[in-house]
């Protein structure tokens, strides 16, 4: 009998398969046994009702996706009367993914969603379609403390920092997360993209610019996931064109101690549920009893240059 | 509230529990002419409990030459739990539509489905009209069986460049629907002519509610004329989607409802949503 249980600090997990935020609604409970999961993380919301960006807000890329949707929200009232007692039907962790323009905005959100039926805020520090040019917290180590800083004031429960592809100083937001009081990193956002039509010239989103999702965001994603993993000390949760059980593996053996399963679930809706039972399979032909024993295990203990490559590398 | 408005309409997600992601066996995939083709496919009776308006989500092969990568929404052309068939009319554009033109009798399709609120034919609507121009037609041609089904009078317009693309005239008369061809060739599919042979039918008392899909120019006609005559319509829209299932909110479109300016998920709250509250673009 395999071991899939999974603790992020003090929070257990039945498995270390849940979905990423943005990917995930209630909607999805029509198609796939959402007690299933390891977590479930909601759609980023604000305090206040948005509309979102312009269409068309998706296009697709070479096996990839691009997406601009601006988090549309119904608001914070909205989802505590409605959206928190939709979820708290199951007996699977509840983590809601909170947004806002400024510190003191996210700080008040962060401190209305610590209620009852929530068991980790995901705090999207990265979303690169929330303010101009992409520009996100997360994009620098010096607006991740000071904004971290505040939330963790704000609120007694787990806070998971989403952090952002879009910087050049991976490591160092990582450890601003961790220094303010963050208690897991989600490794990671989208990564800023475009796509042009070259017969209208326009670009493919209304917004313009999007993040990139799926299989071609992976490499860096784990990339990113490796390198925060073997600089804080608190769990990482991978999360980036995560679609097969290899890809899985792969992000627990680079460090990460569970994973969020994204744009996959938009080609398959079943996605996590039939990835959970091949993981189970997985381990079961690899002698594995306990997934925990996956997490980290990379063997990069001879390549010497890694440490130099880190630092070059953003 | 108004006979104008959709009753409901978007209030809350119409889940059904009868979603399903699944196989089907391609049993044939045929031109129709020159541009459309007719994909049947051997579908299990689980996803055959359709409503005309309604649509799948196709996850398009990956072929050496296509790689479509996120599902494609197509609206039902037809369905039959009786004959386990399930049927798509569709216009070779693109990536995923390419893909879907390679399908060969025996191919298995991953499809989702069926997605979204489809057409209301309220009780006493009995004597419905369809406007439908190219493939329009698609989406509109369940109605036709469902209306056939309920026993309601039917007129079908159907618009088209020439009398040689007209697509599925057979199919409507065979539902026993009174169809009305007008062609750009003829010089009869003008908005104002249009407006001619919609207005006589209000006049012989055979509209009490008006269907129509996609195109703008059909549905402005429609709206004013459904102003005009205080009689109700509903249109399919269409966006490009990511899950289909409402959860990444990418398919909305802008609704007027109750004087407020809306965003609804196409796939979710629509894709069939009330004439008068769309809007056009």
């Amino acid at each position: 009998m395999v071991n899939l249980t999974t603790k992020i600090g003090n929070l257990t997990l039945a498995n270390p398969i849940m979905p990423a935020s943005g990917t995930f609604s209630e909607d999805l409970a029509e198609v796939l046994d959402l007690s299933q999961l390891g977590a479930h993380v909601t759609k980023t919301i604000t305090e206040e009702k948005r509309g979102g960006n312009p269409t068309p807000r998706v296009c697709e890329v070479r096996g990839s996706m691009l997406n601009s949707i601006g988090i549309p929200s119904k608001g914070i009232d909205y989802f505590i009367d409605n959206v928190i007692p939709f979820y708290n039907q199951f007996d699977v962790p509840l983590v809601v993914s909170i947004s806002a323009h400024t510190a003191d905005d996210f700080a008040r959100i962060c401190e209305r969603v610590s209620v009852p039926g929530v068991d980790a805020i995901e705090v999207n520090i990265s979303c690169p379609n929330i303010e101009e040019d992409g520009k996100a917290f997360a994009m620098r180590p010096s607006t991740t403390q000071s904004v971290m800083t505040k939330l963790r004031s704000a609120s007694d429960l787990p806070l998971w920092a989403k952090l952002s592809p879009n910087t050049g100083e991976t490591i160092e937001v990582a450890m601003a997360a961790e220094e303010a009081g963050a208690d897991a990193l989600v490794v990671s956002n989208t990564l800023l993209s475009m796509a042009i039509d070259i017969h209208s010239r326009k670009p493919k989103l209304g917004n313009l610019m999007g993040g990139l999702s799926g299989p071609s965001l992976k490499p860096i994603a784990l990339r990113m996931a490796y390198q925060c993993a073997k600089s804080v000390d608190i769990p990482v949760i991978g999360c980036g064109g995560i679609s097969t059980v290899e890809d899985i593996v792969e992000y627990l053996i680079a460090g990460a101690t569970a994973i969020q399963v994204g744009t996959a679930t938009f080609i398959n809706p079943n996605a996590m549920v039939t990835l959970l039972a091949e993981l189970e399979t997985f381990l079961k032909n690899q002698n594995i009893q306990n997934v925990s024993e996956l997490v980290g295990s990379v063997r990069d203990e001879d390549a010497a240059d890694a440490v130099v490559f880190m630092e070059t590398a953003p | 509230m108004s006979i104008l408005e959709r009753p409901n309409a978007g209030e809350v997600s119409p889940a059904t529990g009868e979603t399903h992601e699944t196989d089907t066996r391609v049993k044939s995939n045929t031109p129709v002419n020159g541009e459309y083709r007719l994909l049947v496919l051997d579908a299990p009776q689980s996803i055959l409990n359709c409503q005309p308006g309604q649509f799948f989500h196709l996850l398009c092969p990956v072929t050496s030459a296509h790689q479509p990568y996120l599902r494609r929404p197509m609206s039902i052309y037809g369905y039959s739990a009786e004959k386990g068939e399930l049927q798509f009319l569709y216009k070779v554009t693109g990536e995923g539509t390419r893909a879907l033109a390679e399908l060969k009798v025996g191919d298995t399709l991953n499809v989702l489905g069926p997605l979204g609120v489809g057409f209301t034919i309220e009780s006493e609507w009995q004597n419905l009209l369809l406007l439908a121009r190219g493939v329009g037609l698609a989406t509109l041609a369940p109605l036709a069986q469902e209306a056939k089904r309920l026993g309601r009078k039917l007129t079908a317009i159907c618009s088209a460049r020439s009398q040689d693309v007209l697509m599925s005239i057979d199919y409507f008369e065979g539902m026993g629907a009174d169809v009305i061809t007008l062609t750009d060739a003829e010089g009869t599919s003008d908005m104002d002519n249009m407006r001619r042979v919609i207005e006589a039918k209000i006049s012989e008392g055979a509209v009490d509610a008006m269907y129509t899909c996609g195109s703008n120019r059909m549905l402005k006609l429609l709206q004013e004329i459904g102003a005009t005559h205080n009689i109700p319509g509903e249109i399919a829209l269409e966006q490009q989607m990511a899950c289909g299932l409402g959860m990444c909110q990418c398919c909305v479109r802008s609704f007027n409802r109750k004087g407020l300016i809306t965003q609804e998920r196409v796939c979710r709250e629509g894709p069939v949503f009330g004439i008068q509250e769309a809007m056009a673009w």
